[in-house]
C-alpha cells in the first residue's frame, strides 16, 4: 500500500514539473501561423525580415526572462550556547507569469560538525492574481533522511505588504505537512530595516520518523534589523523565539531537550 | 519590393570626434569652452555613426553607445521643407536604429525596428531620406533595444521657411538626460525583481511618527493602513532615480557645469529637451521668468511662468530675458527629487550659479489612485477644473461620443492591479510636486497653439486606451495587454478624425508618445488646441487627444520611459489606406487647405498679423521679426 501511494505521488509530481517546464517558454508572435499584427513596411523592406524584426522587438516589450537568486536569511543562530548555522534562499527564471523556481533552506550544526536538516525544493510557479503565484513540485529533504515530497503552495504579497509563504507538503511516505512564512518590513531609516517574521509548522499526523506529532508542532518568531549597505547586500542581527508544540513539544522533552528558547541571529540578506 | 538599405563607401565623413573623450559637439560645449549661442549652421547631408566610445560624467569615466562619439549627438540643423539625407552607420556588433522624434516623416522612414523597418545591422549603413512639413526643435534617438540610455540620442532643429515668429537675440540648445553608471539591462532586470531598489524615499517609521503627531495617530495610521492595504506606496514617483542616475544637461553634470552667457537684456532662446530615459523633470530658473513659446516644436501662444514639467520626450521652447549681471541656475529637477542638474547663464563665461537646494519629495495622495470621493479637499486648485471631463467644453457638433466610443476592454490578471476607479482631468495640474510652489507654473490647460488648428474637424469615433500596470511585478501595458502579447494593432483609417482618451490606471505619470501624428490636446482650446506629439498623463487622470490619421502607415504609440515601453506599454497603431469607405478629409475646409492638410496641418506660414497679440504680453518684442537675430556663433 505505502509503496503504491509513493509511486502514485512521485510519478504525478515528476509529470507536472515537467509538463510545466514548456510553460516557461513565454508567448511570442515568431514562428507560429498567426497572421502578422501589422506588416504595412513590408512594401518596403524584405517581410522575412520584418517578420524577424517584429518578433523580436515584441519580445524584447514584454516577454523577456530574467532570473533571481536571493539568500533571505544566511545566519548563525545562537541558543543556549549552542551555535547553528540556518540558511534559506531562493532562485528563478522565468517571465512574469510562468517560472521555475528552486528553494533550499536547512541547518548546520557546528558542536555537531554536521548538516542536520537540508532541503531542496523545485517548483512551478504561475502567476494567478497580481500578488501571488501558485506554485507546484518536488520537495526533496537532503538530510535527515532522504524523503520526497510533493509541494503545493502560493506565494505573494498579502494586502497591507505582508510577504507570504506557504505551502502543503505530502511526502512520499504519504504524510501531509505545512508549513507558512509570513514577513514584514518596518523602515526605520531607508536602509535600516526591522522585519518580523513568523513561521509556523503544522502536520496532520504524528510522524515518528521526524518527532513530530499531529497539529502545530512549531513556531518561530523572530525580528532581524537589517542595514542595506547596498540594496543587494545588507548585514542583520536579530532574536528569535523558537518553539514546539503539542505532542512534537512532548517528544522534544521526553528526549531531554527544550521545547523552547530563544536564540540570537546574526547573518547577511543578500540577492543578484 | 526594393531594398532602401545602402551599403556606402568608406567616404563617410562619420569621424569627426571617434574616440576622443574630451570633444563634444559645438552646440553643446559650455561658455568656458567657446559655446557663446548656436549658429545658424544648416546642411541637408548628414553622416551619422554609431558606435560605442568612453565618456566622463562628472569626473568619472564611463562607456557610452552614441552617434559620432559624444553625447549627446550632432545637432541636426536643416530647414523646412528640404529634403535631407541622413546616412547611419553601425558599427556596433548588434543592431541600431535612429527615430526621428516628432518628425512627420514617411512611416518607412520612421526609424522603428518591427515596425516601420528591420533595423540597422552591424556593419550596414542605413540611408534615411525626407522633407517634413514643420519647424522647431525636436530630438532623435535610438528606438533600439536599452541603447537610448547610453547615450543615443541628439537634437533636431528645423528652420522655419519662413519669418520665424519667435524673436530673439542669442539661442541655446539644452538637452536634459540621465546617466547611469550601471548597464541599462542591468537596471531593467533589477526593476523586473526587485521593483523597488532604486526608491530611496519610501515612508518611514520616523514619519509615520510625525504624520501622528500631526494628523493624529488614528488618522495616520488609517493612511498608512489604505496604502498598505492596497499594496502601494505613495511614494512609488520614478522607477529609476538619482540612486543610480546623474542628471545631465548636454552631457554635463552640475559638478560639470555647463555654463552660457548672455548680453543682459538680450532675449535668449532655449530650446529645451528631455532626453531622458526615464526621468521627468521640473524645470525652473529662480528669480528668472521664462515664456514658453514652443511646445514639441510647435509654436504656442506665448505664456510666461516660472516653472514647468517636462516629460520624456516632451520640448518647450522658452524666452528668458535676463537683465541682470548675474549668473542665473538654469536648474532640472527629477520629478521625485532624487537628484537634479544645474546649469548657469551668467554674463561672462565660466560663471558657476549657486545651486538651489532640492526640494522635500511629494507624496501622491488619494486622487492619484483615482479612487477616493474626498479628494476635492485635496488641493484649492483641483476644483475649478479638476472635476471637469476631458472634453466637455470642446465643440462636438452634436455628435454623441458615448454612442460611437470604443471603449476598451481591459484584460485582467497578474499585469493589472487596479483601474482607476474615477478618473478625472488633471489637465489643470501642475504636475507631481508643483501644486503649491509660490510661483506660476505650466499647466496643459493654458497651451493655445499659435497658429489655428488646421482639422477643426469634430472626432468621427473615440477610442479608450487604458494605461495600466503591476508596479510590484514592473509589468507595464496598454489594456492589460503587453506588446509581447499584442495580436491586433489599433486600427485608424486614413482622413478620419479620432478621438483617443486615455486612461492612467497606473499610480505614475507616463509621457505617451505616438509616431507619425500629433496629438491635438482636448483641453478648451476650441480651434487652437495644442499639438503634441508626447504627452504626460497623470496618475488616476482621463485625458483626450484628438488625431487626424493623415499618414498612412504602421506607428509606434509607447510610453516613452525606456523601461516601462521595455516591459510592454507599446501599441502599434495602423493607419490603413482610404479604401473609400471614409469622407474626403477636410470636408468642413475650403478646397485651398487641403494642399496643406495632406502635409500635417503643419503648413508653418505664420498668419501673425491676423492674431490678436495684445492678450498676450509679449513685452512689445516684435515677434515677427527675426531681423535682430544675433548669432554669436563661434562656427
Amino acid at each position: 500500500m505505502r509503496q503504491t501511494v509513493r509511486t502514485l505521488s512521485l510519478g504525478a509530481l515528476l509529470a507536472a514539473t515537467l509538463s510545466a517546464t514548456p510553460a516557461l517558454a513565454q508567448h511570442s508572435h515568431d514562428g507560429d501561423d498567426s497572421p502578422a499584427p501589422w506588416s504595412q513596411a513590408d512594401a518596403y523592406y524584405d517581410p522575412a525580415e520584418m517578420a524577424e524584426a517584429r518578433a523580436q522587438v515584441q519580445h524584447h516589450a514584454g516577454g523577456q526572462n530574467f532570473w533571481f537568486v536571493m539568500a533571505d536569511r544566511f545566519e548563525i543562530q545562537s541558543l543556549d550556547g549552542e551555535e547553528t548555522g540556518v540558511w534559506d534562499a531562493q532562485g528563478w527564471y522565468g517571465g512574469d507569469i510562468n517560472k521555475l523556481f528552486v528553494k533550499t533552506e536547512g541547518e548546520y550544526s557546528f558542536e555537531g560538525d554536521e548538516v542536520e536538516d537540508a532541503e531542496i525544493q523545485a517548483l512551478w510557479s504561475r502567476a494567478i492574481s497580481p500578488y501571488w503565484d501558485l506554485q507546484t513540485g518536488l520537495r526533496y529533504d537532503v538530510e535527515p533522511d532522504g524523503k520526497a515530497h510533493g509541494v503545493f503552495g502560493v506565494q505573494g504579497l498579502a494586502p497591507y505588504l505582508f510577504e507570504v509563504d506557504a505551502a502543503a507538503f505530502v511526502s512520499e511516505d504519504g504524510d501531509v505537512t505545512a508549513r507558512t512564512e509570513v514577513e514584514y518590513e518596518l523602515l526605520l531609516t531607508q536602509r535600516l530595516i526591522l522585519q518580523p517574521r513568523l513561521e509556523a509548522n503544522f502536520s496532520f499526523q504524528d510522524v515518528p520518523d521526524r518527532e513530530l506529532g499531529t497539529g502545530l508542532t512549531n513556531l518561530d518568531a523572530g525580528v532581524r534589523l537589517r542595514y542595506e549597505i547596498k540594496r543587494e547586500f545588507a548585514p542583520y542581527v536579530g532574536v528569535e523565539w523558537q518553539g514546539a508544540f503539542g505532542e512534537t513539544a512532548d517528544i522534544i522533552e521526553a528526549a531531554g531537550g527544550d521545547a523552547q528558547g530563544t536564540a540570537f541571529v546574526a547573518g547577511i540578506r543578500a540577492w543578484f | 519590393m526594393v531594398s532602401r538599405r545602402q551599403f556606402l563607401s568608406t567616404s563617410l565623413q562619420a569621424g569627426l570626434a571617434l574616440g576622443a573623450t574630451s570633444l563634444l559637439p559645438a552646440w553643446s560645449l559650455p561658455a568656458s569652452r567657446g559655446n557663446t549661442g548656436l549658429s545658424t549652421l544648416t546642411g541637408n547631408r548628414f553622416d551619422l555613426k554609431v558606435d560605442r566610445f568612453p565618456v566622463t560624467i562628472g569626473g568619472r569615466s564611463g562607456m557610452a553607445l552614441g552617434v559620432n562619439g559624444t553625447v549627446p549627438a550632432p545637432l541636426i540643423r536643416f530647414r523646412e521643407g528640404e529634403e535631407i539625407t541622413l546616412n547611419v552607420t553601425n558599427t556596433l556588433d548588434e543592431d541600431t536604429s535612429i527615430h526621428w522624434h516628432g518628425l512627420l516623416v514617411p512611416f518607412q522612414m520612421d526609424g522603428v525596428p518591427g515596425v516601420t523597418f528591420p533595423g540597422i545591422r552591424p556593419g550596414e549603413t542605413f540611408q534615411y531620406k525626407f522633407a517634413v512639413p514643420q519647424n522647431g526643435t525636436y530630438w532623435y534617438h535610438s528606438h533600439s533595444g536599452l541603447q537610448e540610455q547610453l547615450g543615443h540620442y541628439g537634437p533636431i532643429i528645423i528652420e522655419p521657411k519662413g519669418a520665424d515668429p519667435v524673436g530673439y537675440d542669442r539661442e541655446y540648445i539644452m538637452v536634459l538626460s540621465d546617466w547611469s553608471f550601471e548597464d541599462p539591462y542591468r537596471i531593467f532586470k533589477k526593476l523586473k525583481t526587485m521593483s523597488e531598489t532604486y526608491n530611496f524615499s519610501h515612508r518611514t517609521v520616523p514619519d509615520f511618527i510625525e504624520d501622528a503627531g500631526e494628523k493624529g495617530f488614528g488618522t495616520a495610521l488609517e493612511q498608512r493602513a489604505m496604502w498598505g492595504g492596497m499594496r502601494m506606496s505613495p511614494r512609488d514617483i520614478a522607477d529609476v532615480t538619482g540612486a543610480t542616475y546623474h542628471f545631465l544637461i548636454n552631457g554635463h553634470s552640475t559638478a560639470d557645469n555647463w555654463n552660457a552667457v548672455f548680453n543682459p537684456g538680450e532675449r535668449v532662446r532655449l530650446r529645451i529637451i528631455n532626453a531622458s530615459a526615464m526621468s521627468i523633470f521640473n524645470v525652473r530658473i529662480p528669480g528668472l521668468p521664462m515664456t514658453v513659446v514652443q511646445a514639441d516644436g510647435l509654436h504656442v501662444r506665448p505664456l510666461e511662468v516660472d516653472e514647468f514639467q517636462i516629460g520624456v520626450a516632451e520640448t518647450y521652447d522658452v524666452i528668458v530675458q535676463p537683465k541682470d549681471e548675474k549668473a542665473y541656475a538654469f536648474t532640472a529637477e527629477s520629478i521625485d527629487r532624487s537628484g537634479q542638474v544645474v546649469a548657469t547663464l551668467g554674463p561672462r563665461p565660466g560663471m558657476k550659479a549657486k545651486e538651489p537646494a532640492l526640494r522635500a519629495v511629494p507624496t501622491l495622495t488619494m486622487k492619484d489612485m483615482a479612487m477616493d470621493h474626498g479628494s476635492m479637499d485635496m488641493g484649492g486648485d483641483t476644483a475649478s477644473g479638476g472635476m471637469k471631463m476631458a472634453g466637455m467644453d470642446h465643440d462636438m457638433k452634436g455628435h454623441d461620443m458615448d454612442a460611437m466610443s470604443d471603449s476598451a476592454e481591459v484584460k485582467r490578471g497578474p499585469g493589472v492591479t487596479k483601474l482607476a476607479a474615477m478618473p478625472m482631468s488633471r489637465l489643470d495640474e501642475p504636475g507631481l510636486g508643483l501644486e503649491d510652489v509660490p510661483h506660476r507654473t505650466l499647466r496643459y490647460s493654458q497651451l493655445r497653439s499659435l497658429e489655428p488648428n488646421k482639422d477643426t474637424r469634430a472626432p468621427e469615433r473615440e477610442i479608450e486606451v487604458h494605461l495600466t500596470s503591476n508596479m510590484e511585478r514592473y509589468m507595464w501595458s496598454f489594456d492589460g495587454v503587453k506588446f509581447s502579447e499584442v495580436t491586433e494593432p489599433i486600427i485608424f483609417h486614413e482622413g478620419e478624425r479620432v478621438r483617443m482618451t486615455m486612461v492612467n490606471d497606473t499610480m505614475m505619470n507616463h509621457p505617451i508618445h505616438l509616431h507619425g501624428m500629433f496629438f491635438d490636446l482636448v483641453n478648451g482650446g476650441g480651434n487652437h488646441m495644442p499639438r503634441k506629439h508626447t504627452v504626460i498623463v497623470k496618475p488616476g487622470e482621463k485625458l483626450s487627444v484628438d488625431i487626424t490619421a493623415e499618414h498612412v502607415g504602421d506607428w509606434a504609440f509607447h510610453c516613452h520611459l525606456l523601461y516601462h515601453m521595455h516591459a510592454g506599454m507599446m501599441q502599434v497603431v495602423s493607419v490603413l489606406p482610404n479604401d473609400g469607405r471614409n469622407k474626403p478629409m477636410s470636408h468642413d475646409h475650403p478646397p485651398s487647405h487641403k494642399a496643406s492638410m495632406q502635409m500635417d496641418g503643419q503648413d508653418m506660414k505664420h498668419e501673425m498679423s491676423s492674431h490678436d497679440m495684445g492678450a498676450h504680453d509679449m513685452e512689445g518684442h516684435d515677434m515677427g521679426s527675426h531681423g535682430d537675430h544675433k548669432m554669436g556663433g563661434q562656427h
